[in-house]
């Protein structure tokens, strides 16, 4: 099996006077082995300082992303086999740094969560005597589909837009919209949509580079979601711009 | 010294699952001032894991007319092999469906009936009726007798745990995350919240509240091979067990999944057989229709990882060099099954196994899974042994599960008990008042603190942490897995008794300043040692065989000496848990036959 090196960024902020830098350690490679069982490792045998996420290990919770030989990925599910021998991992870009490879998405996602009011908008109220309301299967699998995001950052990491904006909502943000547009419990029009997502904070802050395309590990199409929902957002404006609203 | 901040509210939830969460929004509905803590941010908690579903007696699927909470109650017990609370399973089944619309009213994007005549894998044909079209459909599961298991592909945790998130977000709950419980504070008779560490800075915290709610999951990662994140270690029971007055009850029930993934243990859902799949041998041989001719692949977890277990002891496992194991086969349920309806387990075999489930069989043997035991409660979710102490969700033994649990009824009962210990706690603490001794919580920081300095200065000795968290692993393998015998059970216990000696002796390998893991993991493991040592010696104590607890010395159940709970206090000082005992009373369904396992078998081949 091969040698590897793992050059891992180091700075713990709690710290008085650390400074950020590169850190090398090496490891005989295993079979099968992934970044998960290649930290664990690192910190129980190497260095038990060393600050990373990992919750499910099984590339369902989002916990692990990080900048793996520059690219944003979720560590669990990297296999060292698919990988050269030389190895750097960065904390994702865009979040708040916690510590060497962990980063702050909880803040994040949850100021986002608030931002885009990302909850069904219903007057109903909840009748625990009577029957859910329908809905077809097919609805239900198109809502599925983008809320399958695990709010990993992978997206957001890439993103140009977000790399220079803090208040852009990014791929994710946008692709969450989606979600809530698709859902006919929801009972938001395209006007209250625009109040949320058509500024240069939401869809129209994206310059459709795709950066983000390609990188979602659940490989949620995010190409189509911020399509669709750019389009209904410039109707949206067109249509609110005829209404004699002042569109910014 | 004193903690670096303290936060005060009404109600405190530790946990920030599907449990913590719900019951977070029902005292919140009360009008209460509530803070929830959490690990990591409330979405990456476990429940987001669960793949499969939620159990409810809706009755909308083909296979699942005539159902009624009345089936759902029966098939609970059974599964439980008469070891749960039957009061709460009632207030379970009557409440589950009423949970599953409101978590549609949500949100969560059930699947829903398609109408029309379809052909099973096994060649029955069924037909789901244009009446029901559009009504939230089920899956089939283990133990039941009606297709019962509601579900959103097999992505049903996510979708559950960002709707009821999504409410909790709305409603302006706090929640700080990355915060973890040490300690629970209390006079002996009232708790009043708990020493927290912050693992973005390690400062140490201190949350005072009317009502603490411990919402924090299962302890599978004391076992080596588990389907379980890497979180769930039952510390959230490990701080209460410690108070030396709250118990933990029925530690020795844990579960083995039938289906973990050979060689990472990650879980290939339940709905992998219920939607057809299949268990095959060495000689590609579907075996279990042999063993249970009535559920085959779909008896009760208990039943079929013992005879997987069974079977690859009469040397017809596929050797691996990981040890025997089995196979799953979902192929003949055809590609666009597979990569729709059990899009993320064949996500997960091509991650990590390189396997494409839909044209390949995945390696799979039974792996630790769920823990029925906890810190144990009254129907309300109230703790035995503190007031104002409540516990809910895995972490909890509020005893809907007995010795063992049916898939989709875990996730059913975070949500069922959210709402009902939800309006327990919210009920209680509206009527409660709260003095605070300020000397008694500085006293609690304080040993807290005591404890950071000697790890870190290594006054009580220099065990390395990681030695001896790998040692409780992999002595729970070794002594307490799917079958136990007393001799095997009285060595693990003598191990894990000095492992224990030793995690008192902890030192740690570096600075311990700021969020530093190694200090969060030494401060962690006394606890879960007492915790295998709970599972371990009450599992020794129980001399019959009942679900998941398999004694080869003891293989019936014992209803005569042996329908009872096991509570297992830890007084201070002491490195054995006391055991006692309480009664379990059989309300409605008197013990008897559960229709399938090993007890059946026997009664028909007489
Ligand atoms: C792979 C897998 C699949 C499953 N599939 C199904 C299924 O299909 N159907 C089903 O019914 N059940 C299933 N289960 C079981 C079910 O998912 C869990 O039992 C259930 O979700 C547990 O929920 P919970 O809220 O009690 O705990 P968790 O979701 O585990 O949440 C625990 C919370 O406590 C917090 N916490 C823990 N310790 C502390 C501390 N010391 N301080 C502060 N916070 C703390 C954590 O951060 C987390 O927020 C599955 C389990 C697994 C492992
Ligand atoms: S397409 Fe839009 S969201 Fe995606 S990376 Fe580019 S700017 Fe960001
Ligand atoms: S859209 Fe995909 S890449 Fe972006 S946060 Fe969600 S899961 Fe991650
Ligand atoms: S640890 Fe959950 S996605 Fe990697």
């Amino acid at each position: 099996m091969r040698q590897l090196t793992f050059s891992i960024f180091r700075f713990n902020p709690n710290i008085p006077g650390d400074k950020p830098r590169m850190q090398e350690y090496k490891l005989e490679e295993q079979d099968g082995m992934s970044m998960f069982v290649a930290l664990t490792k690192i910190r129980e045998e190497l260095d038990p300082t060393l600050m990373f996420d990992f919750v499910c290990r099984a590339a369902i919770c989002g916990s692990c992303a990080m900048l793996i030989n520059g690219r944003p990925r979720l560590a669990c599910k990297t296999l060292a086999k698919n990988m050269p021998s030389r190895i750097t991992m960065m904390p994702l870009p865009v979040f708040k740094l916690i510590g060497d490879l962990c980063v702050d998405t909880g803040t994040w996602f949850k100021d986002l969560q608030i931002k885009t009011e990302a909850w069904v908008h219903t007057n109903k109220k909840f009748d625990p005597k009577a029957l859910e309301e329908k809905m077809d299967n097919e609805v239900a699998e198109k809502i599925y589909e983008p809320d399958r995001c695990v709010e990993c950052g992978c997206c957001v990491a890439a993103c140009i837009t977000a790399n220079i904006r803090d208040d852009f909502i990014g791929a994710t943000g946008i692709n969450r919209v989606a979600r809530f547009m698709l859902d006919p419990r929801d009972e938001r029009s395209d006007a209250d949509y625009f109040d949320v997502v058509g500024n240069e904070e939401g869809t129209f802050g994206c310059v459709g580079l795709m950066g983000c395309d390609d990188l979602c590990p659940m490989e949620i199409p995010l190409q189509e979601n911020l399509a669709y929902v750019r389009r209904k957002m410039a109707a949206a404006g067109l249509k609110l711009q005829f209404q004699g609203v002042k569109v910014s | 010294m004193s903690a670096k901040h303290t936060f005060i509210s009404d109600v405190l939830v530790v946990g920030a699952g599907l449990a913590g969460n719900r019951a977070a929004i029902a005292a919140a509905e009360a009008g209460l001032d509530v803070i929830i803590l959490s690990l990591i941010p409330p979405r990456r908690s476990h429940s987001t894991a669960a793949q499969g579903g939620m159990q409810a007696a809706l009755g909308n699927s083909a296979l699942g007319k005539g159902d009624s909470p009345d089936v759902h109650f029966a098939d609970t017990v059974k599964g439980s092999d008469w070891g749960n609370d039957q009061e709460v399973a009632r207030m379970f089944v009557e409440t589950s469906p009423i949970a599953v619309r409101q978590l549609s009213q949500w949100g969560v994007p059930w699947n829903r009936v398609v109408a029309g005549k379809r052909k099973l894998p096994d060649g029955r044909e069924v037909e789901d009726t244009k009446d029901k079209e559009g009504y939230i459909t089920a899956r089939d599961f283990g133990g039941t007798a009606k297709w019962r298991t509601c579900y959103t592909a097999d992505g049903t945790g996510h979708t559950m745990v960002y709707a009821v998130d999504t409410v909790v977000c709305k409603m302006g709950i706090t929640t700080h995350d990355r915060i973890e419980a040490i300690s629970l504070i209390h006079d002996g008779v009232n708790c009043l919240g708990v020493v927290a560490r912050n693992l973005r800075n390690g400062d140490i915290v201190t949350y005072l509240a009317k009502s603490t709610v411990i919402a924090t999951g299962g302890s599978g990662r004391l076992y080596a091979a588990s389907t379980n994140a890497v979180i769930c270690n039952g510390a959230g029971g490990a701080i209460c067990q410690a108070t030396g007055i709250v118990p933990l009850g029925n530690m020795e029930a844990v579960q083995f999944h039938p289906t973990g993934m050979v060689p990472v243990w990650i879980l290939m859902t339940e709905g992998a057989r219920g939607d057809g799949g299949y268990l095959l041998d060495k000689n590609l041989y579907r075996f279990m229709p042999d063993y249970e001719p009535k559920k085959k692949e779909l008896a009760s977890r208990d039943v079929v990882s013992r005879r997987m277990t069974q079977h690859m002891r009469k040397g017809l496992g596929v050797d691996s060099k990981y040890g025997p194991h089995l196979w799953l086969d979902i192929r003949h349920l055809g590609r666009k099954w597979v990569w729709s309806n059990l899009r993320e387990i064949a996500n997960i075999s091509m991650n990590f196994n390189g396997i494409d489930p839909a044209t390949s069989l995945v390696p799979v043997r039974p792996t630790q899974h769920y823990t029925m035991g906890g810190v144990r409660t009254n129907k309300d979710g109230a703790a035995y042994g503190l007031k104002g102490l409540f516990a809910l969700g895995e972490a909890a033994c509020w005893d809907l599960h007995g010795f063992n649990r049916l898939g989709g009824n875990s996730v059913a009962e975070t949500v069922v008990s959210g709402m009902i210990v939800g309006d327990a706690v919210a009920k209680y603490t509206l009527g409660a008042t709260q003095n605070y001794n300020y000397k008694l919580i500085e006293d609690f920081v304080k040993i807290e603190e005591e404890r950071i300095k000697n790890l870190i200065s290594g006054k009580n000795g220099r065990e390395n942490v990681y030695d001896i968290k790998k040692g409780v692993e992999n002595a729970m393998m070794d002594h307490v897995g799917i079958f136990r015998t007393g001799p095997d059970l009285e060595q693990g216990v003598a191990k894990l008794q000095e492992l224990y000696k030793r995690s008192l002796k902890i030192g740690l390998r570096s600075s311990g300043q700021g969020a530093n893991p190694e200090l969060a993991d030494a401060l962690r493991q006394p606890g879960l040692c007492r915790t295998a040592l709970s599972i371990c010696y009450g599992a020794l104590m129980r001399t019959e065989s009942r679900g998941s607890h398999s004694r080869e010395d003891f293989p019936k159940r014992d209803d005569v000496n042996w329908l009872k709970r096991t509570l297992a206090y830890w007084k201070e000082g002491s490195d054995l848990p006391t055991l006692d005992y309480e009664p379990v009373v059989c309300k409605e369904l008197p013990p008897g036959d559960r229709g399938y396992g090993e007890s059946s078998a026997a009664g028909k081949d007489k």
